[in-house]
């Protein structure tokens, strides 16, 4: 398992707008491309790319995009489950831990990885597609997360990390 | 009873409209304006999936994997999707959905009667379909 070698989260860092792009092949294991955490309402607390060669869309947009994305593939999850008999509604907006969840996609050119704590925290991370199971790294990013950030005193929850 | 490796098979025509669906043994009934609502919805999540990607050239997603089951989707380059989903980490799912496709183009698309973008309701397509299930769920068993 790879922990991607790009900056951590408690390194003083500009705001949430994208930083630039790290030049691909410095640090070793550098797999990951894009990494983005959520809150419970959407706002996006982190985003950092390491290696983004292509911006659909500008960083407002794309973060409202992943978001939904991310929300309706959970609703979509949970009802196409074939092993639970008794599913919600599809338009219903699921708990953290409601029904089953997704934890990665994979498609030619990318692999999402993603993790959702029991508080509604979102950890997504795009790697390279042919990586493997992430969920260990993303428990990690968690875990820094609530050492560095939750027990922060000087941080306000649903403002993005600084 | 015998382990079901796929749960259900999605066919979706290029623009969302779910033109067949088959269930093999999945744990709650899913009514028909459900299995339309899932289609449509798989095939806008597809398509932002496309916008999102890093580098260019995606062609949406091909795999979703989830903590009980597995999703592998196949898209024909005329736009028309297939996916199924299986269990958690069953093999060979993308030889089945590509032998699936050649199916279609036999039984389907060569079928003079059947209109293009309408539900699916070719005889010799559904009993094909039912042995290939059938010889893949044996071969399975067998290991």
């Amino acid at each position: 398992m790879q922990f991607f070698g790009g900056g951590s989260l408690t390194s003083v860092a500009p705001e949430v707008t994208p930083s630039p792009a790290a030049p691909p092949g410095t640090g070793t294991g550098a797999n990951a491309q894009v990494l983005y955490v959520f809150n419970r309402n959407g706002v996006c607390l982190l985003y950092r790319e390491w290696h983004r060669p292509l911006h659909t869309l500008d960083p407002t947009q794309d973060h409202k995009l992943m978001f939904g994305l991310l929300f309706s593939l959970r609703s979509f999850t949970s009802k196409i489950d074939p092993t639970t008999a008794e599913k919600g509604n599809l338009g219903v907006p699921l708990l953290p831990g409601q029904g089953c969840s997704f934890y990665s996609f994979k498609t030619n050119t990318y692999k999402l990885n993603f993790m959702e704590s029991p508080s509604g925290i979102k950890l997504i991370l795009i790697t390279h597609p042919r990586t493997g199971d992430q969920r260990d790294s993303l428990k990690h990013i968690y875990n820094l997360y609530v050492e560095y950030v939750v027990k922060n005193p000087l941080y306000a929850p649903g403002t993005p990390i600084k | 009873m015998a382990l079901a490796a796929i749960y259900s098979l999605f066919i979706i025509n290029k623009s969302g409209g779910l033109i067949y669906y088959k269930d093999y043994g999945s744990a709650g009934r899913m009514d028909t304006n459900d299995s339309l609502r899932l289609a449509s919805l798989w095939h806008s999540m597809h398509a932002i999936s496309q916008q999102l990607s890093p580098t260019p050239g995606c062609t949406g997603i091909d795999l979703l994997q989830a903590h009980n089951f597995d999703l592998h989707c196949f898209q024909s380059l005329t736009g028309t999707k297939f996916f199924v989903v299986c269990e958690t980490g069953a093999p060979n799912m993308e030889m089945l959905l590509k032998v699936i496709y050649e199916l279609y183009t036999d039984f389907v698309l060569k079928n003079p009667f059947y209109e293009m973008e309408m539900p699916i309701r070719c005889e010799l397509f559904d009993l094909n379909l039912a042995q290939v299930i059938q010889k893949d769920r044996v071969a399975l068993l067998g290991r």
